[in-house]
């Protein structure tokens, strides 16, 4: 499995995430006691997060129980982050020091803005190349996927949607639920993904089915599981791999047109009011404690020591739909307009 | 200063105490007119800085504007019409009525009144939404109904009016039940021995006399109604549409569109001051005073066997907009999924850490505490003394002093907040990101009731004992700190707890002027449930319920007096 899924992984990564410049990346950097020293004297770290709350709230846990510094966790949808962050910038505001967001595209204008510090934990170094963004601008220290779902309770398995386009069924009319691209960094990815593999004409008949309209990709998933809605029409795999690992009667689906892909991309702020707190934080992530604490909670992980459950889906059965950063940086606003257009929100 | 000096004579009329007034006036002046005119200058300026039509003709703009607006207009009032016929009955019931358990009838209002709106709101989706809401849930197990039906559906205009009609309703009652209480029971005796039947009389004497203040309740409903953000966020995006506030914050999204929002705002602030304007035309002819005060003891109206039904109402009342949401915040601050049944195995204490995990949490809480106390004392210190200015005429324009402290009534709070942010991420006045801006918002939004309070209060206190005291020689301020202060101080106790309890269930300004560092409570419940952490969100709003509950008494406590409602 070891060999086979690595490769797999090299392999849907190459297409994907990162773009492979490697001509300007600086030298990774080895975790030393002097920079656990000097991190333990700024005492705390800022960490702006997309990442699902139960899990962003267990990682900063077990950084704090580990280091004795104080995590202060701003956790919010990525494109939400994203926009906090320009606001306080544009208020000479510097209070982040690091931040993972969903939607790697914002690593591009923050890049243009000089607002980065190219960062690379050795640790990261052993892991496939896809895992460091270009340049060392990010570090992709999880990754996860946009499915639809179902809850078992309320739907048979015959019953339920096979793929993207069984979700415009008239009989799941009221009784899908689905996340916003104005708000998470994971439906932005998807919403692009899929605009270009179905069209438009998907989220025009999509929105006919009267979905309840929520706000993160972690929502969904937690709704159906609730019975709000009996169908997801997209949501978080990391929350919902979580939510089913806690018993929740939750189906994914893995439909055959393909699956968005979204990696998740953590950054080192230029101005970060605590660098090397920051940049201990950054070690962390990558660290094989958090890498398990991010599979044991439904991220997959590029980090080919990390075990996957074996009630995953393995990643070689799954068609991956992959965004460039570039491609999102460009659409990202066009591809949220549009979808309010036609959501009405 | 020296003019002062060079002459004997106005030594002594010059009392040094006008300074400091004079400053608290110069303060109110820039609390108001500085960010009204950034909102004005952005409205009317383009992204360059240009002069520019463009943000307003953008208004004709069907999705943008008219179709949000139309909604909310249509919500408002709904939400006033249904405040009224709630608070009418009950406040008839507790003022005018032996309806058994009258104390405990206007308790429960109060604990309405401290329930900040956006709590309810996550309240009634666990109630009613329409699959896994329990009222739902109970409806089809006791019918039989099949697994998709509801009875109600939250996410929905009637939803949303429901909602926040039930957290309206004090305002409307408050204000019915205290004309009620002081109503000259008198002139309803003459107009029954003058021959005039109870329907006649009703007709003809109580209702003119109880309808300035119905108006007015139906007004603040209304204002609120439209002025609210975290409702209709909560309840109404899911839903798939947008009222005007939601649109206003959309426009923040990045990359923010401040001109545009700044020109969606103008029209909330024309239609509230136009509302106001209409509201005074309408009050102008019916000028009632109750001549000869309060006369005798209030006779109440007997309702022989209708007592106990009519008690049930009113409690059935209170219970479906008070307790209910309550009740199913405590259920669901102890469960995993709020999907769960309630069982033994079920209940856990898995919400309290995941909330005070986060570091957040006691930040948020300690910013509100902070926040709310200092704008509730600052508040009601300048309330104190812009109502004494304008009552005692001390200073040339009281008459501007007493406008400018009614003025921020016409600025809806997500409109304060556009201008809030405009005015004050700039120099000379770089507040944003520090918790001075939330103050400025709250003392602002708060300062038109805490100033009609304080005024009100002022009317009833004879000017004879400062007299006295100034002429044995104390100065302005010696005399209201020593003697207008503690004759006042039930007024005092109530304004600080109105202003705190305003700065609670505030949402709408602060959504726009916090940041990481600068947390409330009531944003940190809106991240919340915008992550779908319900079982979270019920924890900590019962936290700040409780914290608010517990200042509220204690604020009482200190001043020695009853609760806010002044009334019985």
């Amino acid at each position: 499995m070891g060999m086979k899924r690595r490769s797999l992984l090299a392999a849907a990564a190459g297409l994907a995430f990162a773009g492979a410049a490697r001509a300007a990346r600086p030298e990774p950097q080895a975790l030393t006691p002097a920079l656990v020293d000097a991190a333990k004297k700024e005492g705390k770290v800022a960490w702006y997060t997309a990442d699902d709350l139960v899990l962003a709230t267990r990682v900063s846990k077990a950084f704090e129980a580990k280091y004795g510094l104080t995590v202060q966790l701003e956790r919010s949808g990525a494109e939400r982050i994203y926009q906090r962050i320009a606001q306080e910038y544009a208020s000479n505001i510097s209070a982040v020091d690091v931040a993972t967001t969903s939607d790697v595209g914002h690593t591009v204008s923050w890049n243009a803005n000089d607002w980065l510090q190219p960062f690379i934990p050795a640790e990261v170094a052993q892991w496939p190349d896809h895992a460091i963004g270009s340049d060392g601008l990010y570090i992709v220290d999880k990754f996860t996927m946009v499915t639809p779902g179902y809850n078992s309770r309320l739907v048979k398995a015959d019953d339920a949607p096979k793929s993207w386009n069984d979700l415009l069924d008239p009989k799941w009319k009221g009784k899908l639920v689905k996340a916003h691209p104005g708000y998470s960094g994971a439906i932005t990815n998807a919403t692009l993904a899929l605009s270009r593999t179905l069209g438009w004409e998907f989220f025009e008949k999509l929105a006919k089915q009267g979905v309840l309209q929520v706000q993160s990709a972690t929502d969904p998933p937690m709704r159906t599981a609730q019975g709000e809605r009996a169908v997801m029409a997209d949501g978080a795999e990391n929350t919902s791999l979580r939510l089913v690992g806690e018993g929740a009667p939750l189906v994914l689906i893995y439909p055959p047109e393909g699956v968005p892909a979204v990696a998740v991309g953590s950054v080192l702020m230029k101005k970060a009011p605590n660098p090397n707190a920051a940049r201990l934080f950054m070690h962390y992530l990558v660290s094989q404690e958090c890498q398990d604490l991010n599979v044991a909670n439904g991220a997959r992980s590029f980090n080919p020591g990390v075990k996957e459950p074996a009630n995953w889906v393995p990643l070689g059965r799954i068609k991956l739909l992959f965004n460039e950063p570039g491609d999102l940086a460009r659409q990202a606003e066009a591809v949220k307009q549009q979808y309010s257009k036609i959501f009405g929100v | 200063m020296s003019l002062a000096l060079s002459s004997g004579t106005r030594i002594r009329r010059f009392d040094p105490s006008l300074v400091p007034l004079a400053l608290a006036g110069l303060f109110l002046a820039m609390l108001v007119l500085l960010p009204l005119g950034w909102l004005l200058a952005y409205t009317l300026s383009d992204e360059a800085g240009r002069p520019s039509w463009t943000n307003l003709m953008q208004l004709a703009d069907p999705s943008l504007f008219w179709e949000p607006f139309v909604t909310t207009f249509g919500i408002a009032l709904g939400v006033a019409a249904l405040a009224c016929a709630i608070a009418v009955p009950l406040a008839w019931l507790v003022a005018r009525t032996d309806v058994p358990g009258r104390r405990l009838l206007r308790g429960l209002v109060m604990v309405s009144f401290i329930t900040p709106p956006f709590i309810g709101a996550v309240a009634w989706v666990l109630l009613a939404a329409p699959n896994s809401g329990l009222l739902n849930q109970y409806y089809r197990w006791i019918t039989g109904a099949g697994a998709f039906d509801s009875l109600f559906n939250i996410f929905s205009t009637t939803g949303i009016i429901f909602v926040m009609g039930s957290y309206a309703f004090p305002y409307v009652f408050v204000l019915v039940a205290n004309t009620l209480d002081r109503l000259p029971y008198d002139l309803e005796e003459a107009s029954a021995i003058l021959g005039g039947g109870r329907w006649h009389t009703f007709r003809r004497v109580t209702l003119p006399m109880v309808l300035p203040a119905l108006l007015a309740g139906f007004l603040i409903a209304f204002l609120q109604a439209m002025t609210q953000f975290g409702t209709p966020a909560i309840l109404a995006l899911p839903a798939g549409f947008h009222v005007l506030t939601t649109k206003i914050w959309s426009l923040f999204q990045f990359p923010p569109k401040t001109h545009l929002a700044a020109a969606c705002a103008m029209p909330l602030l024309l239609v509230t001051i136009l509302l106001l304007r209409a509201e005074k035309l309408l009050l102008g002819r019916r000028g009632y005073t109750m001549v000869g005060g309060k006369s005798g003891t209030p006779r109440l109206t007997p309702l022989g066997l209708w007592r106990w039904p009519a008690l049930l109402l009113a409690l059935f009342i209170l219970f479906s907009t008070v307790l209910l949401p309550n009740l199913v915040l405590i259920r669901s601050s102890m469960l995993r999924s709020i999907a769960d049944p309630w069982t033994w195995q079920t209940i856990t204490w898995a919400n309290v850490p995941l909330v005070f995990g986060l570091t957040n949490t006691l930040d948020a809480l300690r910013n509100t505490l902070v926040t709310g106390v200092a704008a509730a004392t600052l508040g009601s210190v300048f309330a104190v003394l812009i109502a004494y200015l304008t009552a005692r005429k001390a200073v040339p324009g009281h008459q501007v002093l007493g406008f400018l402290a009614t003025a921020p009534v016409a600025i809806p709070g997500i409109v304060l907040g556009v201008a809030l942010f405009i005015a004050y991420t700039r120099p000379p006045f770089q507040l944003y990101g520090t918790l001075w801006i939330l103050l400025l918002a709250f003392l602002t939004i708060e300062m038109p009731p805490a100033y009609q309070q304080m005024q009100a209060a002022f009317r009833g206190l004879n000017p004879e004992l400062e007299e006295a005291s100034r002429i044995l020689g104390a100065g302005r301020l010696t005399s209201l700190a020593k003697v207008v202060a503690p004759l006042l101080k039930t007024s005092v106790a109530a304004t600080w707890c109105f202003i705190f309890i305003g700065a609670i269930r505030e949402l709408s300004a602060t959504i726009l002027l916090t940041t990481s560092q600068t947390k409330l409570v009531s944003v940190l419940i809106y991240d919340l449930n915008e992550s779908g952490a319900l079982g979270g969100i019920a924890v900590l709003g019962l936290v700040l319920m409780a914290v608010t509950a517990v200042v509220v008494v204690i604020a009482n406590r200190v001043a020695n007096v009853g609760v806010v409602t002044q009334g019985r």
